[in-house]
């Protein structure tokens, strides 16, 4: 079998026992739309200003909150499950098997980027119905796939590297969440993030890559929100390469880290 | 001579400071069943996990399969089957779902069904893994052993935990692939586990092999003294043969090494007296006698 066809038949085997766990399957779609609806009841039909601008507060979490579906699917499910397949020993008896290692690693992250994909889809179509949200379209569209896939590949990345300093699966869930949920409310995902925010604030969010991530997805999700200036007709969000190049740098040292100390065993 | 399926020379395995494998040969020829039996902490699953390309050893020549296992990579995966200590599987698929998904990683698998008929899972064939009982579970283990037709299987422990019924079912399951030609390399700390399964054992302490043979000559023990235990009728004077020892329970022990003459010499004592004895017992050593003076009697790191 090739390469491609051992990655198709691991990622149906993969999605086919994920929607058997009914209530870890339920959260994970439901979580990112709960959020939204908290968010956005607690706020109301407010605006936040963001900089100079007044965005609706619907239209900003609903934003965010695809941002958050694909950083749970990506990086926390990733990390959590992989840890709980190494200290159940399913790693390592797949390692006494043919398969190769990028195989299963390849369905496994591939199955979390079409959970990804799936929850920012469920997301934005949420926020059209519920709350009017736009959805971009032509250049925009392709920013914001093109940020989905580096972010999902990255998030996925950093969630393998993380497996290396977990000690086991129960400690798993409080050191992902941990190692995420401050770098959550820095990075504008929960509360949002202007220019008037503290400077280490901004400092630690410009460092990681989660508020890079948020951005260059809300750049791309509102990238069809204009205002007149008398300098022309500019984006409000508009789009920032070096947003997508810092998240894929962080990609690229979590799959270093990953491939170099990557444990196919329990550790005890 | 036949072909030797693995064959080892030299093994040394240290973890830092403690040598956990001190210079191991042995070899094993297809379709034997060959059980590596010791104590705990004695470097059994260390051994196996050299062979079976999990760790790297320090020093030492290893082939399995013709293969150096630290770099036999695919090729070498393709033709053993792995059955570890303990592993997980997939809570969420079923049986025949789970074979099948391992069943996809080897060139030419053995026929799914016909796997779960050999480890007798044919009714629970449907069943999801996480409603199997834990003695279904470990037949699942040796079915995704199976899955590729390996020319070769290891069992690490296999029935370490299991009630005694469960462990027959496990021994019969064994038994089943020698029938179809499998090699099989198993450790174990049970006596008897390696008695009934094993066509040879090596006795394995504290990192080295300190007896190797068939079940029933192992450390000499076919040479070694046979047994005789008798009780006299109460009030009868000792009996009047060599080498005895009196028991607290008022029985005799001797050892010898002609048991023929040994025990037709206290038959005719006992009748020229009139006695008869209220039991007579002629043992051969065990091979746990034999284990416990060639292990030291010491049950080593835990």
């Amino acid at each position: 079998m090739s390469g491609a066809a051992l990655v198709l038949r691991q990622f149906r085997f993969t999605n086919k026992a994920f929607w058997r766990n009914p209530a870890s399957a339920f959260f994970t779609f439901a979580f990112p739309l709960m959020f939204l609806v908290i968010f956005t009841s607690l706020l109301g039909s407010g605006q936040i200003k963001l900089n100079t601008f007044e965005l609706d507060a619907a239209t900003y979490y609903v934003g965010v909150m695809a941002t958050f579906g694909v950083i749970s699917a990506c990086f926390t499910n990733i990390a959590i499950q992989t840890t709980f397949a190494r200290d159940e020993g399913l790693l390592k008896r797949l390692r006494g098997t043919p398969l190769p290692a990028p195989a299963y690693m390849s369905a496994r992250v591939l199955h979390a980027m079409a959970v990804g994909a799936i929850l920012v889809v469920i997301t934005f179509l949420f926020g059209l119905v519920a709350y009017s949200s736009p959805l971009p379209t032509g250049t925009p569209l392709l920013e914001f796939i093109l940020t989905f896939l580096v972010g999902s590949l990255a998030f996925a990345a950093l969630g393998l590297a993380l497996t290396v300093v977990i000690p086991n699966a129960d400690a798993a869930p409080p050191i992902v969440n941990a190692a995420i949920l401050p770098l959550l409310f820095l990075s504008g995902i929960f509360i949002p993030l202007g220019d008037d925010a503290p400077a280490w604030i901004r400092t630690v969010a410009g460092i990681f890559p989660v508020k890079h991530f948020a951005d260059a997805m809300r750049a791309g999700f509102l990238g069809n929100l204009t205002v007149n200036t008398p300098l022309g007709t500019i984006r409000v969000f508009p789009f920032d390469w070096m947003d997508v190049l810092i998240v894929a740098l962080w990609g690229i040292v979590g799959l270093v880290l990953a491939a170099r100390f990557f444990s196919w065993e329990p550790r005890r | 001579m036949a072909e030797r399926v693995i064959d080892v020379q030299g093994l040394h395995k240290s973890y830092g400071d403690v040598e956990a494998v001190r210079g191991i040969d042995l070899h094993v020829e297809r379709g034997e069943v060959f059980a590596l039996l010791g104590p705990n902490g004695a470097g059994k699953t260390t051994t196996v996990e050299i062979l079976e390309g999990y760790r790297e050893r320090n020093a030492g020549d290893v082939s399995v399969l013709g293969r150096d296992p630290a770099r036999g990579g695919v090729e070498l995966k393709r033709r053993i089957g792995i059955v570890l200590q303990s592993t997980g599987v997939d809570p969420y698929l079923t049986v025949r779902e789970t074979i099948d998904l391992y069943a996809g990683y080897y060139p030419s698998p053995r026929n799914v069904d016909e796997v779960i008929d050999l480890v007798g899972l044919a009714e629970k064939r449907n069943t999801r893994v996480n409603k199997l009982s834990g003695g279904q579970q470990r037949r699942l283990d040796v079915a995704i052993a199976l899955a590729g037709d390996p020319e070769l299987l290891f069992f690490d422990e296999p029935t370490t935990g299991f009630d005694p019924n469960a462990r027959r079912n496990a021994w019969e399951i064994v038994k089943n692939l020698t029938g179809i030609g499998k090699t099989i390399f198993l450790t174990t700390h049970f006596m008897d586990e390696a008695q009934y399964l094993a066509s040879r054992v090596a006795v394995i302490a504290k990192g080295k092999i300190v007896a190797e043979g068939t079940p029933g000559t192992l450390g000499g023990r076919d040479r070694m003294q046979t047994r005789i235990r008798i009780r006299p009728p109460d009030g009868s004077p000792a009996p009047s043969v060599d080498g005895q020892t009196r028991l607290p329970d008022g029985s005799y022990e001797m050892r010898t090494e002609d048991p023929t003459k040994a025990v037709h010499d206290l038959t005719s004592w006992a009748l020229e007296h009139g006695y008869a004895f209220d039991f007579l017992e002629v043992t051969q050593p065990s091979l746990e006698d034999v284990y416990i003076e060639l292990t030291g009697g010491e049950e080593g790191r835990a």
